[in-house]
């Protein structure tokens, strides 16, 4: 009744097997399709469509994705040539691999009538003379608080001024105090930990991003993060969001993006504070996030999707941006008196942030198209490898390194803030 | 006579052009992939040195290996001691089957998900031990320090999830042993372990093939319960392909590991066909 003979046998296994690798596309007519990757939690969809995008006046059709299938079917439209996707929402890098296929945005800037921050715009460029994206908002990576946590703080320290030591030595008195480590990192599978290492700790410690990789201060970083990990809750390894642990109190005091702390800040706003990341021996590391707005070539109505753009850019649309997403204005605006609790918290910390003495902004990688993931990869295997497995710091730091460099000659890219930023391709020494 | 001789051919068309279509393409297209290096160029073995040279590779083969070493055989035990209950039921056989059967109708991801919230550090056995006083508060179960209570809440998933296939296909091989074989039995006094292993066993050989293939073939393809237990803590075969499709973009590297699965799974088909192979239709 069940017998299944030879024949049968094989399809089911070649289809088992062959079924991950089937891609699926579904192609909608009328709206604009508006591809992007950000506002991709649930609730931030739902209200970017009905907030947001609501106020166009024509349907358009925002779906969120995670970086991989937002790319493979951008690349997979260019390379056909046409495509239903109307309009591309995405982080700079995501957007400079496919800089040929994007249509001159120029114009969008002026039609819009907004003041659009100067050195975002010149982002936008990707290195071409062509408008490639237009900024459509910015966020950055801050530290958040549990206000129980203020207590142990040690002693002289400022909370606007921390460094790492002081950070690890704040760890260690929690951790002795209620008998569990109190730090928290997003290490899991879909937190952002790598951005933790390229923005933040290797600028405040080398003063670099790749090219010191291997250096002997980057050496003593890892040793002091073996210390920090020490005193950071073990179930930091799968954390996303870490909103979720603050708001359950497993965790006290985490980096974290901006947009993945709003829920805590914005849901028990009298529970936490944020304040600057700490700084290292050479610096306040900091990765301000820069998320933009293209128009693909392959667009079935390019001029509706400019008109999308620059209505995306008005400072009233920005507003309403921040309060759904989180993430701040890239234009003028007057921020009303009204605004969550979010913004507020976060405001005053990102502000405090960039404008610290020793701050050393730091880019996301720039050039490297589709090595991207490699790339982050590369640092998140150190981690693991160094962290979680203990190996040698010296052998696994001379072994990364060398996937860096091949990656970063792969791409041919130049290095990237703060490295100096040269014609040349980017090495690691 | 006549009109209906193409009749078989035309009913088999639609799944032949389906089976075409949507599996044999994209497997050529895969293999391709898979051989060619990044830009084009001749035959190359380079996605497969990446794939070996990737310091996950060595764990994702050896888990992989190991969860399906240790599940498929639990699950066949489980299984056929599952399969003799449900035939010894005198009255509706049918409702004990169908309760057994629930998990399957659960996907992967979701089975993933309940047990998730069952270990989680927020999650309900905690909540209950902690409620009992057993243990002083939450405590995080599923961490990658220690990594055989992450093997063991995948095995358990697993096992709740997929041994009804193989219950399933077992059932049905049962009820085509004729009983008469079993009365003979009694009446020479044979034990009801001695039956199990005399009759029951050998006449189900075909239909434990079956249901051997097809679970170990799906135990290479673990992802979604691992995904959702232990994340990026515990690597995967399945696990790996995924990332390089879309986390690494290197569909080269994606599609090395996915022919990789394919090997073992034909090489693990391949032996079980071999082992369990009807040995009377060759005397005969």
């Amino acid at each position: 009744m069940f017998r299944i003979n030879k024949g049968q046998r094989l399809a089911v296994l070649t289809a088992s097997v062959l079924m991950t690798t089937a891609a699926t596309g579904v192609a909608k007519a009328d709206p604009l399709l508006f591809w992007s990757t950000a506002a991709t939690p649930v609730e931030e969809t739902k209200m970017m469509r009905e907030q947001v995008l609501a106020g166009f006046g024509k349907p358009v059709q925002y779906l969120a994705q995670d970086p991989g299938p937002f790319a493979t079917r951008i690349g997979a439209e260019a390379q056909a040539g046409k495509g239903t996707i109307g309009i591309i929402g995405g982080l700079h890098g995501e957007l400079a691999s496919f800089s040929s296929g994007f249509v001159d945005l120029s114009d969008v800037v002026g039609k819009s009538g907004a003041k659009v921050n100067g050195a975002y715009a010149a982002l936008g460029k990707l290195g071409t003379s062509e408008q490639k994206y237009v900024p459509w908002m910015q966020a950055t990576y801050i530290m958040a608080a549990n206000k129980k946590a203020l207590q142990y703080l040690p002693k002289g320290a400022d909370l606007n001024n921390l460094t790492y030591a002081q950070l690890i030595e704040w760890g260690k008195t929690m951790r002795q105090a209620t008998g569990s480590p109190k730090i928290g990192l997003p290490a899991g599978p879909k937190g952002l930990i790598h951005r933790f290492f390229q923005g933040y700790l290797y600028p405040s410690y080398t003063g670099s991003n790749v090219v010191k990789f291997r250096s002997p201060e980057a050496e003593k970083m890892w040793g002091d993060f073996k210390a920090l990990w020490a005193e950071t809750d073990p179930g930091s390894n799968n954390y996303g969001f870490m909103q979720e642990p603050l708001m359950a109190g497993q965790v006290w005091v985490a980096w974290e993006h901006t947009a993945r702390l709003k829920d805590a800040f914005d849901k028990m706003p009298d529970d936490f504070v944020a304040f600057p990341v700490p700084a290292g021996p050479a610096g306040r590391g900091f990765m301000p996030v820069v998320v933009g707005i293209s128009v693909p070539k392959t667009s079935p109505d390019a001029a509706e999707a400019k008109a999308l753009a620059a209505y995306m850019l008005k400072p009233e649309t920005q507003i309403t941006t921040l309060r759904v997403t989180g993430f701040f204005p890239v234009v003028d605006v007057t921020l009303p008196a009204d605004m969550p609790p979010s913004v507020r918290l976060s405001g005053a910390a990102v502000a405090a942030q960039s404008s610290a003495s020793n701050a050393k902004p730091s880019l996301l990688p720039v050039g490297l198209g589709d090595l991207n993931g490699k790339f982050n990869k590369a640092f998140s295997d150190t981690f693991q490898r160094i962290v979680l497995r203990g190996e040698d710091v010296k052998a696994v730091l001379a072994q990364q390194g060398d996937v860096v460099k091949s990656i970063l000659d792969e791409a041919k890219a130049p290095c990237w803030a703060p490295d100096p930023t040269t014609q040349n391709v980017c090495t690691v020494e | 006579m006549r009109e209906t001789r193409w009749l078989p051919y035309a009913l088999l068309l639609p799944a032949t052009a389906f089976l075409l279509a949507f599996f044999l393409l994209p497997f050529i297209e895969v293999a391709l992939n898979a051989f060619t290096p990044k830009g084009g160029g001749p035959f190359s073995l380079n996605h497969f040195r990446t794939m070996i040279g990737d310091w996950k590779f060595g764990p994702a083969v050896r888990n992989t290996f190991v969860l399906t070493l240790i599940i498929v055989p639990l699950q066949t035990i489980l299984a056929l001691a599952l399969a003799n209950l449900v035939m010894k039921v005198q009255r509706r056989a049918d409702v004990l089957l169908y309760i057994l059967t629930i998990p399957l109708g659960i996907s992967d991801l979701a089975a993933g998900l309940i047990w998730l919230a069952i270990f989680e550090q927020t999650g309900y056995l905690n909540s209950i031990l902690s409620g009992l006083g057993v243990i002083p508060g939450p405590q995080t179960i599923l961490s990658y320090q220690n990594m055989w209570v992450l093997f063991a809440a995948v095995i358990l998933a697993e096992v709740w999830r997929a041994t009804a296939i193989m219950l399933v296909i077992l059932v049905a091989g049962m009820g085509l042993i004729p009983r008469e074989y079993y009365e003979a039995a009694e009446v020479f006094g044979a034990s009801a372990w001695k039956r199990f292993l005399r009759i029951t066993l050998p006449l189900l050989k075909p239909s434990l093939q079956t249901a051997l293939i097809l679970r170990t073939i799906l135990a290479f393809e673990v992802f979604a319960i691992v995904a959702a237990l232990a994340g990026t803590n515990l690597q995967v075969l399945m696990g790996e392909t995924y990332a390089w499709q879309f986390d690494f973009q290197d569909n080269g590297v994606a599609s090395a590991y996915a022919l990789l699965i394919l090997a073992i799974s034909v090489g693990f088909t391949v032996l079980l066909l071999w082992a369990l192979r009807d040995r009377t239709g060759v005397r005969a």
